[in-house]
């Protein structure tokens, strides 16, 4: 690409100062500095990101700065990922970086992957200089267009003037409200273009006024309603994360004594080892979770939006229950599930009004008697809870792999997942007890999250051990971050959960698909059956491979040194760590309610529906 | 099924029509009719959208989500009592000396008006409800449709009270 696009220094109207502010005088910079001092002024600290032509002259005084640091990540994908897992363990707007055409295209998975769990992000890339902006110019891709359907907005700049403006923006779009991606594509010309720049901006963006204080009236309902029902559950989504309101929630639960439902995105929101904590809901949930939504007469949803996921088929899902449902994005209330008391409003807020108005019932004498109910739960709990079996041949058994691995981390040790069978046997057998110590991909779904994500973390929180859990499949689409990890000093542990299959996908073929498992065998495990000539090469070898990516990797394939591997793990800090546990490919997850059919179906273990006995109806 | 008409005031920023358009289909709502032009106020657009609501995406949604695009300043249904709906065809109609009065007769009905005559040919400039206008094609269509062009509704409504003020006022003060 040419690098010949001028920079003429022809003038442009200046940045409105803020009245009455004492801010020091505008610099003069050309776009690209402009755009890294705004970097530095919104307080991005860490950017994962690759250079190409049109991003370039962005890199240029991305070199001096002494307050932005820059991860050379491997993959865009892998720089999404990782600004995606930097914003939900540390709480920031993650931000990634790439060059025009294939660059932004490969943030396209990582943007559409935060979308969907609303995680905050601000995605900068370069584009082709203005006037070539349609010609289809060499690595020209519509970023704008491409991205609209899954960022929660996104610009195109094209003049300088507007990069401090548009930056700032960005960062409070994509922080504020029900967080969310928000890409800035900018025109290389604008970059090499000279400005000025001065700081703060004037935020002008009189369509966007995210509502965060509830309705007084819609509080004192649902609290009424909570001391009014017999069997309430508070179902608690990845909102109460987002909103910091953790704290607030203990306060509500343990209050109103009513039992805690935590979805897949909110793990961690409150304790797995408090009393009132029924588990997770959903496909793969608890049978108590998912039975006492089936059951309740109250569901209280807390920045939870009744994903399909969740609730199973919609029509039969907790066909007795009255609904409260806050949320700050007013577009989820009412979506999938009619609210009976619709709350928009930011979860702490919502939750900090609910408890002073619940004690306002309790003062009154109002108060709920859920002794029956917990009655019902706590059996559920005897009777149901969750397991596994040893496989019989004394192979490693990956439920309990991932079970110890949670037990011997370290305090505060905060936990990456990829997409599968893993995936929901980590959300099971790991004890989260604190926010923002489980990150994974929960609406999109992507494989390959762990790695990049873990990565991210770990830059935004290196006092902390970080944990991928990973399967074998995820392992092999986003890999290539480990040699980022190690050469930039973010020593992160990754354990490859290597049934040699792409597990979830064979669970469905063993129960749906008449065990004919089409394209789900990754290799064929370690003997050779003289027939195909991969059995028995184990390809690709996990640990040379992540030998060559400057790690320190070790195989572990029987339960005898499962507990020895981890610790030895768990003690190096120096690089990052890769464990191949081979683990017995047949294992499956349960609990399961079958795609499509309703939370009522839910199966405990294969061909095991839980006996509900009497009470079915009450 | 209903048909709605949504009054979307819109910043004047490159992209909003697309990111509207683009926000029906993906959220599976039917665009019956658009219009777009800029307001009194030269910042603001007004999209005018007919809307066709099957039960099970309620007119909420569409209005909710409308909502959060961040250049989207005001979403008004207008209902069709209170409010004025327009909608303007051209229609060139296939005329020669026995039908041309015939014809004329139908435009002077409809208070329509003829544009432009040739000796095959005259065309015809209507506006009115879309009621009306179906009703005025209906009489043309036996002389022979030879092109027909239609506006997306326009649509204001009734009384003083004007839906633009308040988000002006937001705008000024944002500015």
């Amino acid at each position: 690409m040419t690098m010949t696009e001028q920079a003429t220094g022809a003038h442009h109207p200046q940045p409105r100062p803020r009245s009455g502010g004492h801010q020091p005088a505008p610099e003069n910079v050309t776009g690209a500095q402009s755009l890294i001092r705004s970097l530095e002024e919104v307080g991005a600290e860490t950017v994962f990101g690759i250079p190409g032509g049109a991003i370039l002259p962005a890199y240029d005084p991305l070199m001096d700065s002494s307050r932005v640091r820059h991860v050379l990540v491997r993959h865009e994908q892998g720089a999404g990922h990782a600004a995606t897992g930097y914003a939900q363990a540390t709480g920031k707007v993650g931000v990634c970086m790439a060059t025009s055409g294939p660059g932004a295209t490969n943030l396209v998975t990582p943007i559409a992957d935060a979308h969907m769990d609303s995680v905050p992000l601000v995605a900068i890339t370069g584009q082709v200089a203005s006037k070539a902006i349609g010609t289809d110019a060499f690595q020209e891709a519509d970023i704008v267009g491409i991205t609209m359907p899954i960022t929660k907005h996104n610009f195109l700049v094209t003049k300088a003037e507007d990069i401090p403006r548009v930056i700032a923006q960005a960062f409070h779009i994509a922080a504020t409200g029900r967080p969310g991606p928000v890409l800035v594509d900018i025109a290389k010309d604008a970059l090499q273009a000279r400005t000025t720049f001065s700081w703060p901006p004037v935020l002008d963006l009189p369509g966007y006024r995210p509502v965060t204080k509830p309705h007084a009236k819609q509080i004192r309902e649902a609290a009424k309603l909570i001391t009014q029902a017999k069997r309430p559950v508070l179902y608690v989504g990845g909102g109460v994360l987002k909103a910091h309101a953790t704290a607030e929630l203990k306060v509500l639960a343990e209050l109103t004594g009513a039992p805690v439902t935590t979805t897949l995105m909110a793990l961690g929101a409150f304790p797995d080892s408090h009393p009132l904590n029924v588990g997770m809901p959903g496909m793969h949930g608890a049978v108590t979770a998912v039975t006492a939504l089936q059951k309740a007469d109250l569901i209280v949803a807390l920045g939870a939006r009744f994903d399909d996921r969740v609730t199973g088929k919609l029509d039969s899902f907790a066909p007795h229950a009255k609904i409260v449902h806050a949320d700050i994005d007013p577009a989820e209330i009412g979506k999938n599930r009619a609210a009976d008391v619709p709350i928009v409003g930011d979860a702490r807020e919502v939750i900090a009004d609910l408890v002073q108005a619940v004690q306002k019932e309790h003062s009154e004498g109002h108060r709920g008697d859920y002794s029956a109910w917990w009655k019902d739960l706590n059996r559920w709990r005897e009777t149901y809870p969750l397991g596994y079996d040893q496989p019989d041949d004394g192979s490693l058994s990956p439920q309990q792999v991932i079970e110890r691995i949670g037990q011997l981390a370290p305090e505060g040790t905060i936990f990456a997942a990829g997409v599968g069978q893993h995936q929901m046997w980590a959300a099971h057998y790991i004890q989260y007890e604190k926010p923002a110590t489980w990150l994974n991909s929960g609406g999109a779904g992507t494989m390959g999250y762990a790695v990049p994500a873990a990565m991210g973390a770990k830059a935004g929180a290196p006092a902390q051990t970080v944990w991928a859990i990973d399967g074998d499949g995820c392992f092999q689409m986003t890999n290539q971050e480990l040699t980022t990890c190690a050469l930039n000093n973010i020593p992160i542990k990754v354990a490859i959960i290597n049934n040699g299959v792409l597990g979830m996908v064979r669970q469905w073929q063993t129960l749906f698909y008449n065990q004919r498992y089409s394209n789900t065998v990754l290799h064929s495990g370690p003997e050779s059956n003289g027939k195909e000539p991969s059995a028995g090469t184990r390809i690709p070898d996990f640990v040379k491979l992540s030998e060559a990516m400057g790690c320190y990797a070790i195989r572990c394939e029987s339960p005898d040194d499962l507990d020895k591997v981890i610790e030895e793990a768990n003690s190096i800090n120096d690089r990052p760590v890769v464990v191949d546990f081979i683990v017995h490919a047949d294992a499956m997850v349960w609990p399961m309610v079958a795609a499509g059919t309703s939370n009522d179906e839910i199966m405990a273990a294969r061909d095991v529906r839980p006996d509900f006995g009497d009470n079915e109806d009450d | 099924m209903s048909k709605h008409t949504l009054s979307v005031l819109v910043e004047n920023t490159p992209g909003i029509l697309a990111r509207i358009a683009a926000l029906f289909s993906r959220r599976g709502f039917n665009i019956d009719s658009l219009a777009v032009g800029v307001t009194e106020h030269p910042e603001i657009s007004r999209i005018t959208i007919v809307v066709n609501v099957i039960e099970e995406l309620p007119l909420e949604q569409v209005t909710k989500q409308l909502n959060k695009l961040v250049n989207v300043l005001k979403i008004v249904e207008l209902e069709a009592g209170s409010a004025v709906q327009r909608e303007l065809v051209l229609v060139k109609v296939r005329a020669d000396n026995e039908t041309r009065s015939q014809i004329v007769e139908i435009v002077q009905l409809f208070r329509a008006k003829t544009v432009d005559v040739s000796p095959e040919a005259v065309t015809i400039e209507a506006t009115g409800s879309g009621d009306k206008l179906s009703a005025m094609l209906k009489m043309l269509e036996p002389f022979g449709i030879k092109e027909l062009v239609q506006s997306g509704t326009i649509a204001i409504g009734r009384g003083s009270r004007s839906i633009t003020d308040r988000s002006l006022r937001a705008l000024d003060r944002s500015a």
